[in-house]
């Protein structure tokens, strides 16, 4: 499946470079690592910028007049710029942040909190992870705003039209998944984003799951905001990104106020430094932002219409061995075209938890549990779902191994 | 695989294949609804106390093989127990799956074989589940006869 064109992954050669897969595990076991959507593995190259960082050139940012100090404010801000650059966005209006849950975060407190009045709706769709919920829900209570959830079919798609129908003159705000991060499934943002806009709301997009595996272009999508994630692209924790536009950001005051955000302050007041700074409060993370660039700068390097092909055909595979599985379901979409590589499945009556458990024994690492996305488990009928989730390493390999365990669990719990 | 068969012990999957003392009390004295926040799993609990004493137990929901197990063996371990007897039992289990007390078959009875749960910590919420739910259960049949009474 890594072979499908000459200039497919290589995803034997890719993983040795990541130092994960040389660790030893407890009993020689293997390591199968299929919970990639839950946060994933980080190569030599990210590893090592982290290091360099902190040993040869760490200071702090953004004022140290000393030549070390630059050149750390220098790595810092190569972090943004890759970054900015990856999803083709403006570097000035890439506010970094210590996760996507936090950027949501900010655009619903700097933004909603402030704008939101009684009766005002915030639409949502039921696929959403819950940090695209939850922040919502919150200013919601303190505004009076309505947060609406727009259908999910069984198939787990949005119904577009019921979407357009819940989208009407009160609506300020449409917050969308790009890619589901319990069924996989590619939502047409594009659409989704233009539907919002011809109603006067804003929107915002929930890229998690997409900018790590296929090309993103922010720009494109046009939404007022999108958020993502370091550490599921290969990158660090602790380090996020909200994409939003120049004007939007420059409109909004700040979410948190401390050092780094101001321009002035005195006794009387504060005035605001330029974004996207103005929404940098504190010392951030400088080691993280190093890594992400470097995880950007990898996954240049490999190519993001290569990395999706990747993940095009390990879902098609994935999709395929499951199906060999005697009395599993595959949840969501199954054609690999409309997906990415995180698939979501029950066995008969094998608890998640218990599959889990014992896929872990044959060195199988999946994710059992609700998915921080209980409004979608409900559409579902379910309370839990096993995910299993690929990365540029997965091999063809692991996904075997993933099918043979569920075939052997089956037996040995006996259900 | 000695680490899975340490975990899933064949009394285990007895009880989660057999589950005892499943369903629901018509007229329960009291009844408690909890859940586990990792995995959404449901457990319903219902007891009928008569003279102090737990004379009848019940529970019901979906959930792994360990909460069912540890919820079926909990509906043999509490039956005919004395409530302050039945919190007793609920404590020591509480402190066995956290690690901080040696297990005593005489008060877990077969819930004894749930020792091996103590080594994964995610999994030691699915164990007490129903366990804490008793506990709720007690002290809300408490509440209610207190202010009834």
């Amino acid at each position: 499946m890594t072979t499908t064109g000459s200039s497919a992954l290589d995803a034997h050669a890719i993983r040795a470079e990541f130092p994960m897969f040389a660790t030893p595990r407890p009993g020689g076991r293997p390591l199968h690592y299929l919970d990639s959507a839950a946060t994933s593995q980080k190569p030599q190259v990210v590893l090592d910028a982290m290091d360099a960082y902190y040993r040869e050139t760490n200071a702090n940012v953004h004022r140290g007049v000393y030549e070390m100090a630059a050149e750390a404010t220098d790595r810092f801000e190569a972090g943004r710029t890759a970054a900015a650059r990856l999803i083709n966005h403006p570097r000035e209006a890439l506010v970094l942040t210590k996760n996507a849950t936090e950027a949501i975060n900010l655009v619903a407190w700097a933004w909603g909190a402030r704008e939101l009045r009684k009766g005002d709706e915030i639409v949502v769709t039921e696929m959403e992870h819950h940090s695209n919920v939850v922040p919502w829900q919150i200013v919601a209570s303190l505004t009076g705003a309505k947060v609406l959830f727009a259908p999910v079919t069984p198939q787990g798609e949005v119904e577009l039209d019921a979407l357009r129908a819940l989208i009407g003159p009160r609506t300020r705000m449409v917050a969308a998944v790009h890619v589901s991060n319990v069924l996989g499934t590619i939502n047409p943002v594009h659409e989704i984003v233009e539907m919002a806009h011809q109603a006067g709301a804003l929107t915002m997009i929930d890229a998690t799951q997409s900018v790590p595996h296929m090309p993103v272009d922010a720009t494109a999508i046009g939404s007022d905001f999108l958020v993502f994630t370091g550490h599921k692209m290969l990158g660090p924790t602790g380090i996020g990104a909200l994409a939003a536009s120049p004007e939007r950001l420059n409109a909004m005051e700040p979410f948190l106020g401390g050092g780094e955000m101001i321009s002035d302050v005195t006794t009387e007041g504060s005035t605001w430094a330029e974004i996207p700074w103005k929404f940098e409060a504190g010392t951030p993370p400088i080691a993280e932002a190093v890594g992400l660039g470097a995880a950007v700068e990898y996954l240049e390097a490999l190519g993001m219409d290569r990395v999706r092909e990747h993940e095009r055909a390990t879902a098609e595979l994935m999709i395929d061995a499951l199906d060999e599985v005697p009395g599993l379901t595959i949840l969501g979409p199954t054609d690999p075209d409309r997906r990415g590589a995180a698939v979501s499945f029950t066995l008969d009556a094998v608890h998640p938890h218990d599959i889990a458990q014992f896929l872990d024994s044959k060195g199988v690492c999946v994710r059992a549990g609700h998915h921080c996305a209980k409004p979608l488990m409900r559409v579902l009928g379910t309370q839990s779902t096993t995910r299993a989730s690929a990365h540029v390493y997965t091999t063809d390999e692991d996904i075997l191994a993933l099918r043979d365990a569920l075939i052997e669990c089956r037996t040995w719990f006996g259900v | 695989m000695g680490g899975l068969d340490d975990l899933y012990q064949q009394l285990i999957l007895d009880h989660y294949r057999n589950r005892r003392g499943r369903g629901r009390i018509d007229h329960p004295s009291a009844s408690v609804h909890e859940h586990n926040p990792v995995c959404g799993d449901e457990c319903f609990l219902d007891i009928r106390v008569e003279d102090n004493r737990i004379v009848e137990i019940r529970t019901d929901g979906d959930g792994c093989s360990i909460s069912q197990a540890a919820a079926s063996m909990l509906t043999e371990v509490a039956a005919d127990k004395d409530l302050n007897e039945a919190l007793e039992i609920v404590e020591h289990f509480r402190l066995v799956m956290h690690g901080d007390a040696e297990p005593d078959e005489d008060l877990l009875g077969d819930a004894i074989a749930l020792e091996g749960v103590a080594k994964y910590p995610v999994r030691v919420k699915c164990a007490l589940l129903s366990w804490l739910a008793l506990r709720d259960a007690i002290a809300s049949y408490r509440e209610t006869t207190a202010h009834g009474g």
